[in-house]
């Protein structure tokens, strides 16, 4: 344990840990140090002035070594005659601290009078007005008039876009810092700095595009007063009109705690709408982070093009109907269909529906389907990473396994986590056949070839240095993916990594264990309730009576097609939207979003995370657990429909891993350092304080200490591209063509052309150019696509991204052509 | 009295490598690597009282003795930025001695177990540069520079790094930045760099002038340099004298000259026969002396000017004569600071700005007394990140103070 | 072209002053590598050095921005950059510098009509004691002019505008 010092603050006697900075000591002693540039998540830099405080320590006998004592036997104290600044001090034994003497408040408000000479008090029109510290703080100090003349204030621009996402005013930037260096520190993309110097100093990003990082938004939250804002937010509304609810990012499997503010609103309607999504601090998943998809890809659920009437299939055409008329014939199908009904449903939904619609399957003896085509959620139930897991603390002794997963674009604060623990010391091993960015931070980076993923881990313990980084750890991690695999490939993945865990003792224990970059945010809960990926999807399809599609659109993506149209089944869709699919369907049952209603989500890490709603529901639309019930219901078959807390609950019993838990076990919040949104916001940003539950990480079997075997890795018939073709392999990308993403205006504008990239041999191959609209033919599907040429991957393969509308779920042979130029007109 | 610094006075072509061999170049680098330890040298320097010349007259064997030797490697950084308004002292021994003051980097570098050492030269001085490098390249070819020096296991690069133009850069921390790549904005302290400097190590940084004594210091003894110079500060300095007298230029005296010796008796006096009004000692930065007859005879060395309200720094003497207003040269000063602030502390850009409109207002007659100037350079004391901020407060408010006369429009 | 093509003996030298780690310490002298042609440092040339020494090009940019002696535009062939910092002022810097305005016809940070000269006004060059005096900053360098006049200045610009004219 670190040593413990004791020390006085405006006369409050503290203990805190040894190296602790005075103004973090100050804030658990319950007293607000004002601050613009210091952040507790980054280095202190000391340059903004505002912390300024009276620093007294005992002077020490240089022989004894033993304080100097007054007469009256106190230690004597010796204090500089500079103020010092409590963000780069660190407390020592014996420290008497005066945060509010005379001297101390005279140097803070020449701060503020400094700041304010070049600020403009445009605090009626600013979007930080009303949780802004600079105007706090010029109320509580300012001078009541200005002695610096208006007419003299240096002008500079407003509106300077950094980037579509983020924009900075000049004037009410105070140059603290806090974003150049989160971006710096933090993000790991250093694409702002100050340019020019002395009064001129200003923030720029000259990237390309600019502000090119997918961590901007966390700039708006930590800039302590309005000079950079978010392109979404502002001049939306005030702080202080804003309601707040509880939710959890349902973007991806990281499960960032995140807070919806909304409002109600006359352009829409007098509805209540979402204004902005803002993080919600656990320190244990997403600290007080989000990405910038979480942040802006919520737009989605407020599209007009929301499904509000059950739909079913009349004369060939569809057409509204009642709920009851709907969701009968959904069940007598699915009755009559018996084990030949499949429920095919994603991880976009949430456990309480996925196991409402596994029951549902289970009845009939009917298969309950995945929508996914990445396997191993099994065996991270098995050895998953124990309870009591954090990547934030892991640091020196560890070491984390990242294979097959570009984690940047795939879980962008798992990136920025696993990074983080890099530079606390944790042996970082990135394998992947091609450069990512995390190599960076990497111990060892080690490259094989697609299809080589299984052999790579099963040889990684043999293999001298490296091996040892990981058999001798302390804790070890293993995050996998799915680049460049389907759902055999990334299953034998998965295998090989869990017996890797398993073998070397990592399993079963907090910070140790398997993780699985899913594609979507409940992958892992649908696993958890008994869903399956299917290997051949459109057989599982084509020999179907009845299909029930709930929060996926597998026609839109290419995943399934209808071969037989004499044999097709009887197909029910439950969605957001008229997707392809839903075109296609016999009825079709709206749902409700997650932003509407509550529920749980089960993260990579296998965290249960309560959300809660946030908007009223969309009237005609229903939870999803709740439609399944009312089929069920339809088929005689009682299934909880009334209450998310009631089916999780049920779930519970049924399902080990889930033992002890309940909604309000998961609503049950300790305390978190560093502690943010008390009346000084600004020390963590605006950052949300957790008032709504942390969560509860699920047991694994390795845990429990249950007797299990893992399977053998099963040999993969892998593709090795081949003289004069291509493999094609899917990779992913943060920003793609998922609805989510796309019905986002602003995101809409970074998701770009779709592009595949080649090695410039293979573009000299098959004599294409950088940037030339090519045909890709992927297994004998042919698309139009734009080419980008990147050396750092192998010759043989064509990088083609999931989600941007090419259809590949696995590697396939590819072959491009150049589009014969048009003749000159 | 033989020149000790500025030896190229003396010697003509001590900056060809054999005049300056010839006249006992290296002796002392020799003798230290070959036949001392490095805390003996250490010891050597500390004994002889050398303090640093590049302002702050800090003692300099104590400051290599803070090293850290528990991380490796250490530098040695040579602070030849030079920009201080009234300092042009070590462009002068950079061009007409240069090997002596290699070779006091090398004394250094040895002293503090340094295999690599960086000039950092202010970016306008790129000719003495581009001569230094190729100084550097004759010492390598001579056996002066590399490894295994002189056969004992000690090995030695030099290398120079041009800054661009930011008189920042010679605050050490800042300095530290520039190497490193990045904007020159100094860094909090502690960690000073004795323990964290250049990429994160050890190292110590020296001004030109104080590493060009060295090699005296080594060949003559500690005694020796001690016999010259006061009590209080040893040895001798080159001042540099600028302002309204009739010869300008480098003095290499020993401390305890008097102003007079240096103004008169050097200097030639003052230009057309005025009177002095006021001196500042260390360049722009300085606090204003009050000059009348007694002032002048006051020796120089830091202890003594500091009883007269001001620092003795850099020992860049301006001579102001009584011709000249005190509120024009705040304004110059003020203007030089409001240029070269960082901008990275509130205080020292918003401040320094804020000065600049003040002392322009009262200039056009907007102000008719300098009151609000005051208040504002005495709100921005001991609150500023590096002593920049304060040095830009120092002649305002000395100015003001001391000069109430200059500051009050009828 | 990038600078390691078109002077590979100067970049190999300048990455060797620096451990391999800390390459991002060589940002400095090759920017005036990059300057050394035109005069002036382009987005293509920032774009290069940010790639060799793998940093970001806003890291690149902004130094340009903090030091004032590296340019990001085209300005005149010669900067002729006056001293009128208070020692050389007090020995009659702002004189000097103001017939020098009226001798080449522009005002201070403006550029002779033929693009030869841009005349600026810059702080302390160490060289109080040679007032007035100034340095004339170009691709290739920087030079101190000491103890001038305007006479002497003026016939300085004449052979500077022959010696660029015979280049052409
Ligand atoms: C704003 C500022 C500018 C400085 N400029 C210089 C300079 O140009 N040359 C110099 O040697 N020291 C300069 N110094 C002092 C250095 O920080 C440092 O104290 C010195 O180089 C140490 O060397 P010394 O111990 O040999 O004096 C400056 C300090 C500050 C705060
Ligand atoms: S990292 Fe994932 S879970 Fe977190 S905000 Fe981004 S998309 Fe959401
Ligand atoms: S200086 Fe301490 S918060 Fe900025």
């Amino acid at each position: 344990m670190t040593k413990q010092v004791t020390l006085t603050i405006d006369g409050k006697q503290i203990t805190v840990p040894d190296g602790m900075l005075v103004v973090d000591a100050a804030k658990l002693a319950g007293i607000d140090v004002p601050v613009f540039c210091y952040h507790p998540k980054m280095e202190p830099v000391g340059m903004c002035r505002m912390c300024l405080v009276e620093i007294g320590r005992p002077m020490m006998d240089r022989n004894t070594g033993k304080p100097i004592l007054d007469d009256k036997g106190e230690p004597k104290l010796q204090f500089l005659p500079k103020l010092e600044t409590a963000c780069t001090n660190p407390v020592s034994d014996g420290m008497v601290v005066y945060t509010q003497s005379e001297k101390a408040k005279a140097g803070q408000k020449s701060t503020v009078e400094f700041l304010l000479t070049s600020h403009p008090l445009d605090c009626p029109i600013c979007d930080k007005g009303g949780e802004c510290p600079l105007q706090n703080l010029t109320m509580a100090h300012g001078p009541g008039k200005s002695r610096f003349l208006y007419d003299e204030k240096m002008h500079l621009a407003k509106n300077v876009p950094l980037g579509e996402l983020i924009y900075l005013d000049q004037e009410r930037c105070i140059q603290c810092a806090r974003c150049i260096r989160f971006q710096d520190e933090v993000a790991g993309d250093a694409v702002l700095n100050f340019d020019d110097r002395a009064r001129s100093t200003k923030i720029v990003s000259l990237s390309d595009p600019g502000f090119d990082s997918v961590f901007s938004g966390n700039t708006t939250d930590i800039c302590p007063v309005g000079a950079l804002t978010t392109a979404d937010f502002r001049f939306g509304a005030r702080p202080w009109e804003l309601d707040a609810s509880a939710s959890i990012c349902s973007q991806c499997p990281v499960g960032c705690n995140i807070t919806f503010n909304t409002r109600r609103e006359a352009k829409a309607d007098g509805k209540i709408v979402i204004k902005r999504v803002m993080p919600r601090q656990n320190e244990q998943v997403n600290e007080t982070w989000i990405c910038d998809k979480g942040r802006f890809a919520f737009h989605y659920v407020e599209s007009k093009d929301r499904l509000k009437k059950p739909l079913i299939r009349k004369d060939g055409k569809l057409t509204r109907t009642s709920w009851d008329a709907a969701t009968k014939a959904a069940g007598e199908s699915f009755a009559k269909a018996k084990k030949n009904l499949v429920v095919l449903a994603s991880g976009r939904l949430s456990n309480e529906d996925l196991f409402n619609l596994k029951a549902l399957a289970d009845q009939v003896d009917g298969k309950a389907v995945l929508y996914s085509n990445m396997g191993g959620g099994d065996l991270t139930s098995l050895v998953g990473v124990g309870q009591g897991t954090n990547i934030g603390e892991m640091g020196k002794g560890s070491t984390i396994v990242v294979v097959a997963s570009d984690l940047y674009e795939e879980a962008p604060i798992w990136y920025l986590r696993v990074k983080q623990a890099a530079q606390r010391g944790t042996t970082l091993i990135v394998a992947n056949p091609r450069e990512t960015k995390l190599d960076r931070y990497a111990s060892f980076v080690i490259r094989y070839a697609y299809g080589d993923e299984a052999k790579t881990i099963q040889d990684l313990t043999k293999k001298g240095k490296i091996g040892d980084a990981f058999v001798k750890a302390e804790n070890a991690i293993i995050l996998f993916g799915s680049e460049g695999l389907g759902l055999e490939g990334s299953t034998a993945l998965a295998t090989a990594c869990a017996r890797a865990l398993n073998d070397t003792e990592h399993a079963g224990r907090p910070n140790n264990g398997l993780i699985g970059v899913w594609q979507r945010a409940n992958d892992q809960g649908a696993w958890e309730v008994g869903f399956r990926p299917e290997e051949n999807l459109q057989a599982v399809f084509d020999k179907a009576d009845a299909v029930y599609i709930a929060g996926a659109d597998p026609f839109g993506d290419g995943m399934l097609r209808i071969k037989n149209a004499k044999r097709k089944p009887f197909i029910v869709v439950q969605d957001l939207f008229e997707t392809e699919t839903a075109e296609i369907a016999n009825v079709v049952l709206p749902a409700q979003a997650c932003t509407e209603r509550d529920g749980t989500f089960t993260s990579g890490e296998r965290r249960v995370q309560r959300f809660y709603p946030a908007v009223p529901a969309l009237e005609g639309a229903k939870p999803d657990f709740a439609i399944t019930s009312q089929v069920a219901k339809q088929m005689g078959v009682i299934l909880e429909g009334t209450s998310a807390s009631v089916v999780f609950e049920i779930m519970v019993e049924d399902h080990p891993s889930f033992a002890g838990l309940d909604y309000a076990k998961l609503a049950e919040v300790t305390s978190q350092w560093p502690i943010v949104g008390r009346g000084d916001l600004y020390y963590g940003g605006t950052t949300y304080e957790n008032k709504d539950g942390l969560g509860v990480q699920l047991s694994n079997a390795a845990q429990r200490g249950e007797k299990f075997s893992l399977p053998r890795v099963q040999k993969v018939l892998a593709l090795r591209p081949k003289e004069n073709k291509l493999l094609a392999v899917p990779i992913a990308k943060l920003y793609d063509r998922g609805v989510t993403v796309s019905t986002s205006e602003l995101l809409d504008q970074r998701i770009g052309e779709t592009t595949i990239a080649l090695h410039p041999s293979a573009a000299e191959q098959f004599n294409v150019n950088a940037g030339e609209l090519v045909k890709l033919n992927l297994d004998g599907v042919s698309e139009e696509v734009r080419i980008k040429i990147d050396d750092t991957i192998s010759a043989g393969v064509v990088l083609v991204p999931r989600s941007m509308g090419l259809p590949i779920h696995e590697p396939v042979e590819a072959s491009v052509r150049a589009i014969k130029k048009a003749a000159m007109r | 009295m033989a020149y000790i610094l500025l030896r190229h006075r003396d010697v003509p072509d001590i900056s060809n490598l054999n005049v300056y061999e010839n006249n006992g170049g290296f002796e002392a680098f020799k003798k230290a690597v070959t036949m001392m330890k490095p805390n003996e040298v250490t010891d050597l320097v500390k004994a002889s009282g050398l303090r640093g010349r590049g302002g702050a007259g800090f003692p300099t064997g104590m400051k290599w003795s803070f090293i850290d030797s528990k991380s490796w490697p250490h530098y040695v950084v040579a602070n030849a930025d030079e920009s201080e308004p009234g300092t042009f002292k070590d462009r002068e021994i950079m061009e007409g001695n240069p090997f002596q003051f290699l070779e006091g980097v090398a004394i250094a570098s040895y002293a503090v177990g340094a295999n690599a050492a960086y000039v950092y030269l202010r970016g306008e001085f790129w000719q003495i540069a581009k001569s230094l490098d190729e100084k550097i390249a004759e010492m390598e070819d001579a056996g002066l520079l590399g490894e295994k020096l002189f056969g004992a296991d000690y090995s030695l690069r030099i290398y120079t790094h041009l800054g661009a133009g930011a008189y920042i850069c010679g605050e050490e921390s800042a300095m530290l930045e520039s190497i490193e790549g990045k904007r020159g904005q100094p860094r909090i302290r502690p960690p000073f760099p004795a323990v964290k400097g250049l990429y994160n190590k050890p190292t110590v940084i020296n001004n030109v002038e104080t590493l060009t004594n060295l090699p005296m210091i080594l060949a003559n003894g500690a005694d020796w340099y001690k016999s010259m110079g006061t009590s209080d500060s040893a040895g001798i300095k080159i001042f540099s004298l600028s302002g309204r007298v009739r010869k300008p230029g480098n003095y290499e005296l020993p401390f305890g000259t008097t102003f007079r010796q240096l103004i008169y008796e050097h200097g030639g006096g003052v230009q057309d026969g005025r009177s002095v009004k006021a001196i500042m000692p260390a360049g722009a930065s300085s606090s204003f002396i009050v000059v009348d007859e007694k002032v002048l005879d006051t020796p120089m060395d830091y202890a003594t000017v500091r009883i007269l309200g001001a620092d003795l720094g850099s020992a860049s003497v301006i001579v102001i004569d009584d011709t000249v207003s005190i509120d024009w040269i705040i304004n110059k000063t003020i203007h030089f600071f409001k240029h070269e602030s960082c901008g990275k502390c509130t205080p020292c850009r918003e401040g320094t700005y804020w000065m600049m409109h003040l002392i322009e207002d009262f200039r056009d007659g907007k102000q008719t007394d300098a009151d609000l100037l005051l208040n504002v350079a005495k709100q921005m004391q001991n609150k500023c990140l590096c002593p920049l901020g304060e040095f830009s407060t120092m002649a305002v408010v000395t100015g003001i103070e001391r000069f109430p006369q200059d500051f009050r429009k009828a | 072209m990038s600078l390691a093509k078109k002077y590979p003996k100067e970049v190999k030298q300048i990455l060797a002053k620096y451990p391999l780690e800390y390459k991002r310490s060589a940002v400095m002298p090759l920017l005036y590598l990059a300057q050394r042609e035109e005069g002036y440092i382009t987005k293509d040339a920032m774009q290069d050095i940010a790639d060799t020494l793998e940093i970001s090009l806003t890291d690149v940019g902004t130094i340009i921005g903090f030091y004032t002696l590296y340019h990001d535009k085209k300005e005149g062939k010669y900067r002729m950059q006056v001293c009128t910092d208070l020692p050389c002022a007090l020995r009659g810097a702002d004189q000097f510098m103001e017939s020098l305005c009226a001798n080449l016809g522009i005002k201070v940070g403006e550029t002779t009509p033929d693009g030869l000269i841009t005349l600026e006004a810059v702080t302390c060059l160490a060289a109080c004691d040679r007032a007035p005096m100034f340095q004339i900053q170009s691709g290739n360098g920087l030079k101190y002019y000491e103890d001038m006049t305007v006479d002497k200045t003026m016939e300085l610009v004449d052979t500077l505008k022959k010696s660029s004219a015979e280049m052409k």
